[in-house]
Order: structure tokens, then C-alpha cells, then sequence
């Protein structure tokens, strides 16, 4: 698509071809190894033998307030603020199967922590989630249907907290690089709170694993928000990281968190892109 | 697993029965999916549900339909239902593409739940590329239509007033004079319109498509035409002359283009 300056956009195009529904009678051995990747991309919960045993007898998980971190800045954001205190038992992780996770397998420890699921000591109630691996579009609705099934829905609140680019977000002024990164906040019908920032403003949207929650909480009448963090830095920052701060002032002050950042924790995330980055030597 | 099913949004049910249902098919430049807009939001219909599905892309976003403070923080979906219950019409808004491996999942369970919600009448809104046309389309303007025979039974004598070209059938092998190739019915471009119009047509569904064929771009004009020729049919808004003037552009479509220009640029 070309713009009014006539600089080419890379916009894909929405219109599916339907040359390939002509195609339909495919053979068995072509259905067989769609039926195989269909399953291989099945999402798997793996709960920790309490959770799964009281899972089984029919008894979801008591849950008050369930926090999930989307994305890597947002999942360091509870790493470095929220989990770095002793108090929190890992309780289950989420397994997913794509197209890039043959990509991170070279990389297997953070493969395994991929989607994991902690449970506060004193507070079992309290249930944080950190995704930092790609959910396809294909399994974004699974993922969250099997998710929300394990948990009790009566007085639960979900928050969400996401990344997003800067460059995805639009407005009719001109963003200068030093208004970055900022909070917007979109919740369903159901969430009564007030939201510690502004709202979503129209045209822009949310997108992931976020939309995916926020989605069903909306149909199943649940309180949800989605807290998006546009941030104009896509490895893992500090700063992004703070901006996070405000959406869970409420719940640190009922855990007794005292929402600091843990230096240790810190220093070895950055310490981690500092090597990356080897421009200049 | 019955994974798509309509979630009524208010606390009753809402009834659709001798409803006109008119929806979208995500297709080249979004045509369909603007004009739906601008039909939603000029009759300022009233949202009564969601789709929810698996089949579609999740996203969401604030009111696209704001039209002030008040009613901006009111979170949507990707596939709602609203409706305009004294002109007994119905409209499904689909605001995200299609899972490509889930099409024809969601083509069934659209047609099942037009069966059970006793829709009188079902009007696609979609377009085609307009590099693929072959000759005879190239001619007369771009607006084509499709009827199932049980809508054509009921609407034959309306069609025929308003003097509509239907879509033409394409030769299997353009060139070739062979007499045992049936001329096929191709939507390139079309998303699910062929599908939906095909499955209609086997389950005797009465169901039209009024397609459009166009390029991607700034699709807003085609979005108007489009509109306008289902008005020509259905008669949504009284019109005498001025009619672009008359739909209501939804907030939803600012920026397009994306964001404000650098000042520094200048």
C-alpha cells in the first residue's frame, strides 16, 4: 500500500484466497499430517500434583486476582518487582507448539520456563502468570479458554499487562520519543475498579494473548483489565519496566509487596543485552 | 466441541426472527467491513451480543462507535451483533480475519446459526480483486450480485427493477470452446463469500452477495458504493439525491494513515 508521501507500507492483505477451499478433496495421507500438527499444536497445562489432583475432583482454582505478563519486558516488569521476593511457589507452566519455537529450542532452559504460573505462600488466592513465548494466532483462544477454565470465575479479577510498540500506536499529535513509555488501560464491563491510567482511545486496538483474555472475560462477565505498555524500546529496559508500577500498586499494598526493584534481578537482565550489543567493543 | 456460539450481551435474549441480517465477508480492502460500519453507526444500532469464536483473530479495542465521552470506554470484540429492531435488521460486524485453517469451520457454524436464529433473508457484503476481472467483467460498473434460488423465489421481481448485474460465471478455460466445462462461479479475493453463497445455496438458505471489485488502498469510496447499492435495495435511509453525505463516518476510522506528522519534518 503506498501513503500520501508514497512511501510503500508493508500491509498485508486481509483477503484470504479461496483457491485454496477448491482444493478441498485432499487425500488421506494430506489430512493425516494436518490432523498430527493440529494436535501437535494443542496447548498443554501441566499443574503441580496438588493443583491437578484438586483440579480433577472438580474443584478449580480459588483465585482472586490473576495477573498475567505478556510479553518480555512485562514478565521481567513481575520478575524484578513481584517474584523476587521468596514468596511465591511455582504451581504449573503452559506448553505451546509453533512455528517459532523450533527456533528457541536451541535454547531449552528458557523454552521450560516459558508460561509459568506462580501462587503467593500467605495468599494462595493470588495467581501470576508470565508468558514470554509466541502464542499463534491459532492458539491464542485455546490457550486462554484452558487457562480460565482451571480457575473458580466468582469475585475473580484478571489484569493483564502487555507490551506493545510504540510505532503501532496512533494519534493525531506527533509522539516525541521522550512521552515513551506510557500506560493505557481497556477493561470489560464487569471491571468496576477505577483504572490507574487512561483509557484506549480509538483507533487503536489490542491485539495477543491480551485481546484473547480481555475477549472472554467480556463474554463470561468477568472483571478484566488490560494494562498495554506502548514503549519505544523493544529489548528489556528498566524504565519500561517502572511504567508497569501503577497497575498493581493496589494488590502489592494487600501482598505487602514493596514493589521495588530487586537489583540482583535487574542488573542480570540488563546485564544480559549488554552482551548482545556489540556495536562497539 | 461447539466452540462458536452468540453470547447475548444484554440480560434477555434478543430475538431476531423475520430479521434481515446483513454481514461482511473479510475481503480484499475491507469493503464490506466499512460498510457494515457505516450502516452501524449511522442507524445507530445497538450492540446485542458476541460471536464468540476460536475461528477469528482475537483483538479488541474501546468503542468504535463513540460518539462522546460517555459512551468511549465500552470494550468490543471481534465479531458483535447489533441490531435495529424497528427496521427488523440485524447486523454481525466481523472486525478480525479469519484463521486461514478455520474458514470453513466458521463458514458452518455462521449458516447454522442463521438457521436457528430465523433470519427471513441473509445480504453478504463483500468484494473481489479488480485485477482478476476477465472481459465481460471489466464492463458497466463494478458492482455485482449473487442470489440463492430460495431468495430469488421472493425477490425476483425487486432484482429486476433495480436492474443489477449478477456476477458473472468464468469459463474453466478461458479461450477454449469446450463444451463439457461449466462456466465456475470465482470470487478471488472474497474471503468466505463463495463458500458462504455455495453452502446457502446446498442448504436453502435464502442468502444474497453484493460484491464490489476493487484494489486495496483507501477503500473508503468503494466502501460508499457499496453502501449505496444495498440502500438501493433495502432502502435503509431515506435518500433523495445527496446520499454520500448522509452515512455517518464511525470515530473508528481516524487515522487510517496512522499518526500525526513530525513537525520537524518541515
Amino acid at each position: 500500500m503506498a501513503t500520501f508521501f508514497g512511501e510503500v507500507l508493508s500491509v498485508f492483505s486481509r483477503a484470504v484466497e479461496d483457491e485454496e477451499e477448491e482444493e478441498a478433496e485432499e487425500n488421506e495421507e494430506d489430512e493425516q499430517i494436518r490432523r498430527e500438527l493440529e494436535e501437535k499444536r494443542e496447548v498443554h497445562l501441566h499443574w503441580s500434583p496438588e493443583v491437578s489432583e484438586s483440579l480433577a475432583s472438580g474443584n478449580k482454582l480459588q483465585c482472586s486476582d490473576f495477573i498475567l505478563a505478556v510479553g518480555p519486558n512485562a514478565a521481567r516488569f513481575l520478575s524484578v518487582y513481584v517474584l523476587a521476593s521468596a514468596n511465591w511457589n511455582a504451581v504449573g507452566r503452559a506448553s505451546v507448539w509453533n512455528e517459532r519455537s523450533r527456533a528457541a529450542a536451541g535454547q531449552s532452559g528458557e523454552e521450560a520456563a516459558a508460561c509459568v504460573f506462580y501462587r503467593h505462600k500467605e495468599q494462595p488466592s493470588v495467581l501470576v502468570c508470565q508468558v514470554t513465548c509466541h502464542v499463534a494466532e491459532d492458539q491464542l483462544f485455546q490457550w486462554t479458554e484452558k487457562v480460565l477454565d482451571c480457575l473458580q470465575h466468582r469475585q475473580l479479577s484478571v489484569t493483564v499487562l502487555s507490551d506493545g510498540s510504540l510505532a503501532d500506536y496512533k494519534t493525531p499529535d506527533y509522539l516525541s520519543g521522550s512521552s515513551a513509555p506510557f500506560l493505557r488501560s481497556l477493561h470489560t464491563a464487569a471491571f468496576s475498579d477505577r483504572p490507574v491510567c487512561r483509557s484506549l482511545e480509538q483507533p487503536n486496538i489490542v491485539t495477543g494473548l491480551a485481546a484473547a483474555v480481555l475477549n472472554h472475560c467480556q463474554v463470561h462477565r468477568i472483571a478484566a483489565i488490560v494494562y498495554q505498555c506502548y514503549s519505544d524500546v523493544a529489548g528489556p529496559d528498566s524504565v519500561t519496566m517502572e511504567t508497569y508500577k501503577p497497575a498493581l500498586t493496589k494488590l502489592g499494598r494487600s501482598l505487602q509487596l514493596d514493589l521495588s526493584p530487586n537489583s540482583d534481578v535487574l542488573r542480570k537482565f540488563t546485564r544480559s543485552t549488554e552482551i548482545q550489543s556489540n556495536l562497539y567493543i | 466441541l461447539n466452540r462458536t456460539m452468540f453470547i447475548s450481551s444484554q440480560t434477555s435474549e434478543p430475538c431476531f426472527r423475520d430479521f434481515t441480517l446483513l454481514l461482511p465477508a473479510v475481503a480484499v480492502g475491507n469493503v464490506g467491513q466499512l460498510a457494515v460500519d457505516l450502516i452501524v453507526s449511522t442507524l445507530n444500532m445497538s450492540r446485542v451480543g458476541h460471536i464468540h469464536t476460536d475461528c477469528l483473530i482475537p483483538m479488541s479495542g474501546n468503542n468504535p462507535y463513540a460518539t462522546c465521552k460517555d459512551d468511549a470506554e465500552e470494550l468490543h470484540t471481534p465479531a458483535e451483533v447489533y441490531t435495529a429492531a424497528e427496521l427488523k435488521l440485524a447486523v454481525l460486524q466481523i472486525r478480525a480475519p479469519i484463521i486461514q485453517t478455520k474458514s470453513k469451520k466458521f463458514r458452518q457454524l455462521l449458516v447454522s446459526w442463521i438457521k436457528s436464529s430465523g433470519f427471513s433473508r441473509t445480504v453478504v457484503l463483500s468484494s473481489s480483486h479488480a485485477y482478476q476481472r476477465d472481459d465481460q467483467q471489466l464492463q458497466g460498473n463494478p458492482l455485482r450480485y449473487l442470489v440463492t434460488p430460495s431468495l430469488l423465489k421472493v425477490s425476483a421481481d425487486a432484482l429486476k427493477e433495480l436492474g443489477w448485474k449478477e456476477m458473472e460465471r468464468v469459463p474453466a478455460f478461458p479461450g477454449l470452446p469446450d463444451a463439457n466445462a461449466e462456466p465456475r462461479l470465482l470470487i478471488p479475493g472474497g474471503g468466505i463469500s463463495k463458500g458462504l453463497y455455495t453452502d446457502s445455496c446446498a442448504e436453502d438458505l435464502p442468502l444474497a452477495v453484493l460484491l464490489l471489485f476493487c484494489s486495496e488502498g483507501d477503500n473508503i469510496p468503494d466502501a460508499f458504493a457499496l453502501v449505496n447499492h444495498l440502500n438501493d435495495w433495502l432502502h435503509l435511509l431515506d435518500t433523495h439525491g445527496q446520499q454520500a453525505t448522509k452515512w455517518k463516518i464511525p470515530a473508528s476510522w481516524n487515522l487510517l494513515f496512522g499518526s500525526g506528522i513530525p513537525p520537524a519534518l518541515f
